[in-house]
């Protein structure tokens, strides 16, 4: 049934309700922390300290033991690899293993649930180190307890048991069950190696299955606040409009609270959800739009390239200008990627609770701590003020609407002094989330006499508005831009070198990443210019994009130079494990070799083959896949019939979760490739359904073979997206196979295709 | 202005004050308090507000709650303890963020009554219109053949 929730007054009250009490924090505070405890005691301590064990590992009464983690459950099984991580190293059975995820009052702050780096956090540090000096000191507590040496002792079910006589025993629950440790976390406490694993490598059922089968699981859509109304933001025509006037309601709204309106963000809150969208659908608004968007594609393309460009040297080696002069073969293409929705199943909800002094905010962010700092900025609060409680949203695979629904929430429960739920309607979440961005990529590639690439020469734009939540409060996101706290405008930036930041987002092909210089003279220029829309992380942000172009245009040199794509990349490949990977997956796939398209065949249905290999920002882990296709001559329709995958993201905790996470990177990525593109007219994003915006359906689906690839001494990487990166360059090198026709722009529509055919 | 609807729900009778076009899911969820169907578009077009009513899949989205006037609906939390598609589901891990589950497995369900040999061709058609984002169809997939091999 749906859940009513009590806020907690107290720590003291939510920890008696969870089982667990813990004293409050005595952790030495500086002089600031200590006033901003002060200031705000009322709510809770709200002060964590990541480097004591308790703020990672509770130990109950009852010996069950809650771990806490500044991470969350997206949907990729991250809760259940937490929980094998903690009972490996704590020795203490699944079953009695629960997870505190991303809590302002209570979880450290680990940042956002991003970029693949969950599992990177957590297991070579994070929970796993914690949960390694929490053993240690149990095992200390029960040298004592028992009168025994601390180095006759072992842990094994959740109890620290002596290796001499196995009757003398202390469970947990005995030794600090209800306590703290008041232990701070060293670092040097030495975790286990990887052949005393028991649970990490083992096909583990996610813990929440069941529940999400069976609809128990307590979704922020299903959350009820006491006293909660239902707020709904009414949306202006574009992404320029300007507030005009609001001209009220046809009919008479009966439970009509209030319309909220701050510079051009209007909102209507209502007593039930059914009122709150009679509301926002029949109130009048007069806006003045001027338009001023791309009308397609096409025309941001032209566009992109005029705009002020900030610009980043990210690689200068050797010289490229004279390597290019000199080389027999210069090649040149330019690829682009769209605009392209998350497109989230369930659009994005969030309630917020905002009184004078205090707010709880409930969402399915990916990052309490950001939207706490950019909803107390907005709210005039202190950090320590909001209190951001995650609660699981349908899948975002990254910077969705849940932050900014949750800001739309929090400036409605202000406006009105009560809580708020926003449940964003399926327009509001097409068109107003954050897009995944679009990018025009330009290589030049020179190869010698011999076939050997000698030069690499990339550049790239990519039109960014906005992100996530953090330090600039709301104005990363349409609330902020709405009410008027936007953004200024980016500034023209020649190259500059070394780089603004350290994002290399796969800019530089797997080729070029090794410190022997395998490509010697390589030059990558990445430039961001201004979007129109709001974008933000999408499941392998800059980097699909990037090795879209990359792996293309290696197969375009490979078969330039008269090299079978496969051979050549492992030419260049510098990463014995990427190259590992290549072999993996060329040999699982049954890769004929072959240099130029296959030889045409008769008939309208043409097949082929082709290959895509990266490293995931040149550090996380590696993937190659082989997409094989069938091309329909006559109306340029694309069918992906297989994808192989091979994958290596160092040791695997939970081979289920990853088969499942690739699984869903590769129907993802094939959706992405063929599909997926938001459309524009001029004033707006018009994508506003699933009719608008189409995605891959069970009867499109390729038949999918993965290889896992584990190694348990090397320290994991993530899985989120690894393999969907490898997907769309694998897809359009396969067209080229079997057509001949290299279609460097995505999505590889039939319209796209069949053009691309006629202009062979 | 609201009325009052008489409507039948997993087996309770209920009346409920509704507006005409008050659609069946924002009562079922609002009024009534159950969370297996979800909100997914409004428009029809994802089925993740999937419900039975007289026996067939019905998106509850659209269909105004007045409509079901007398007539029996049926939702996930509905289908009693241990239904073979429910547990061929969770048998298969298929679900991911699981927004889209409930669609699936209310589809899966009239479908396999309908159907109760299936092809895989078939039962892709079959879930044709139902979107998962997070690409968990062949776990899916597999659960559907599995609840038919249960069921035979």
């Amino acid at each position: 049934m749906t859940s009513m929730i009590e806020k907690p007054h107290s720590r003291k009250d939510f920890l008696k309700g969870s089982g667990a009490l813990i004293v409050a924090f005595s952790v030495p505070l500086g002089a600031g922390a200590a006033r901003a405890r002060a200031a705000t005691a009322a709510i809770g301590p709200a002060l964590i300290d990541a480097t004591q064990i308790d703020s990672w590992v509770v130990v109950g009464a009852d010996g069950r033991v809650r771990i806490q983690v500044g991470k969350v459950e997206l949907g990729t099984g991250l809760k259940t690899a937490h929980i094998q991580i903690a009972a490996d190293e704590l020795d203490v059975p699944l079953t009695s293993i629960d997870v505190l995820e991303s809590d302002t009052w209570f979880t450290p702050d680990q940042g956002t649930t991003s970029g693949s780096q969950s599992i990177k956090s957590n297991y070579p540090a994070g929970l796993r180190q914690a949960c390694a000096e929490a053993r240690k000191a149990l095992i200390d507590l029960a040298a004592k307890k028992l009168g025994l040496p601390a180095a006759s002792l072992t842990t094994q079910n959740g109890a620290v048991v002596s290796t001499a006589d196995s009757t003398k025993r202390a469970t947990y629950g005995e030794l600090i069950g209800g306590q703290r440790f008041n232990i701070r976390i060293t670092g040097r406490v030495p975790m286990k190696k990887p052949a005393e694993f028991k649970v990490i490598g083992k096909p583990i059922r996610h813990v929440d299955i069941e529940d999400k089968v069976r609809s128990k699981l307590e979704y922020i859509h299903n959350v009820k606040v006491a006293g909660m109304l239902h707020g709904r933001v009414v949306r202006p025509p574009g992404i320029n409009a300007t507030l005009v006037s609001v001209d009220g309601f046809p009919k008479r709204i009966p439970d009509l609270v209030k319309v909220v309106v701050e510079k051009d963000f209007v909102g209507v809150v209502c007593k039930t959800e059914a009122g709150a969208i009679k509301a926002a659908e029949t109130i009048k608004v007069t806006w003045n739009d001027p338009g001023g968007v791309p009308k397609d594609h096409d025309e941001l393309y032209a566009r992109m390239r005029t705009w002020p460009a900030q610009a980043r040297l990210l690689a200068n080696d050797g010289d490229v200008d004279k390597a290019l002069r000199e080389a027999k073969t210069v090649l040149e293409a330019t690829y682009y990627y769209p605009y392209q929705l998350h497109g989230s199943m369930g659009p994005s909800c969030a309630i917020a609770d905002v009184k004078k002094d205090e707010a709880t905010v409930w969402s399915p962010t990916q990052g309490v701590y950001p939207l706490r700092q950019a909803a107390a900025r907005m709210l005039g609060l202190t950090n320590q003020q909001v209190h951001v409680i995650y609660k699981e949203g349908s899948g975002c695979y990254g910077l969705n609407g849940a932050d900014t629904a949750s800001l739309d929430a929090a400036l409605m429960s202000k406006a009105v002094g009560a809580p708020v739920r926003v449940q964003w309607t399926r327009g509001d979440e097409h068109v107003w989330e954050h897009f995944g961005t679009p990018m025009i990529m330009k290589i030049r590639g020179g190869l010698d006499a011999s076939g050997n690439l000698i030069a690499w020469d990339f550049e790239n734009i990519q039109a960014s508005r906005g992100g996530r939540p953090g330090n600039v409060g709301a104005a990363n996101l349409p609330t902020g831009h709405l009410i008027g706290q936007g953004i200024a405008p980016r500034r023209a930036q020649a190259p500059t070198f070394p780089p603004l930041g350290a994002d290399t987002s796969n800019t530089e092909a797997g080729y070029l990443k090794d410190e022997e210089g395998l490509v010697p003279n390589a030059r990558v220029i990445a430039k961001t210019v201004d979007s129109p829309f709001f974008t933000g992380p999408l499941r392998s942000p800059a980097r699909i994009q990037n090795s879209f172009a990359n792996e293309s245009f290696i197969d375009e040199l490979a078969h330039a130079a008269k090299v079978d794509p496969v051979e050549f990349r492992l030419r260049y490949i510098g990463d014995e494990r990427l190259a590992h990977c290549v072999r993996v997956a060329a040999k699982a796939a049954g890769w004929q070799a072959r240099v130029g398209p296959k030889p045409a065949s008769k008939g309208d249905i043409a097949t082929g083959r082709g290959m895509s290999a990266m490293q995931y920002e040149g550090i996380d882990g590696y993937a190659a896949t082989v997409a094989e296709v069938e091309v329909n001559k006559k109306t340029g329709k694309v069918r992906v019939t297989r994808v192989v995958c091979s994958h290596d993201v160092g040791i695997i905790i939970n081979p289920a979760g990853i088969k499942a996470q690739v699984e869903g990177n590769i129907v993802h990525g094939v959706s992405r490739t063929l599909k997926e593109e938001v459309l524009l007219d001029g004033k707006a994003a018009t994508s506003r359904d699933w009719e608008s915006y189409q995605v891959l359906r069970f009867t499109e689906l390729p038949e999918i073979k993965i290889a896992l690839i584990n190694r348990p001494n090397e320290s994991p990487t993530g899985s989120g997206e690894n393999a969907m990166t490898a997907i769309p360059a694998a897809i359009a090198n396969a067209v080229y196979d079997a057509t001949g026709a290299r279609i460097r722009r995505l999505p590889l529509t039939p319209a796209r295709v069949k053009a691309a055919l006629k202009d062979l | 202005m609201a009325t009052s609807v008489k409507l039948t729900v997993n087996g309770k009778r209920h009346t409920v004050q509704s507006a005409p076009d008050t659609k069946l899911l924002t009562v079922l969820r609002e009024e009534l308090g159950l969370q297996g169907p979800r909100f997914g578009c409004g428009l029809s077009q994802c089925g993740a507000c999937t419900v039975h009513v007289e026996g067939e899949a019905v998106r509850s989205c659209i269909v105004p709650a007045s409509a079901m006037a007398g007539k029996k609906v049926t939702t996930l939390e509905g289908l009693g303890d241990e239904h073979p598609v429910v547990e061929a589901f969770i048998a298969e891990r298929a679900a991911q963020c699981g927004y889209c589950i409930n669609g699936m497995v209310m589809q899966s369900i009239v479908f396999l009554k309908k159907t109760p040999r299936p092809t895989e061709a078939q039962i892709k058609k079959a879930l044709n219109a139902n979107i998962c984002r997070c690409g968990t169809h062949y776990a899916i997939l597999k659960a559907v053949k599995r609840a038919a091999r249960t069921a035979a």
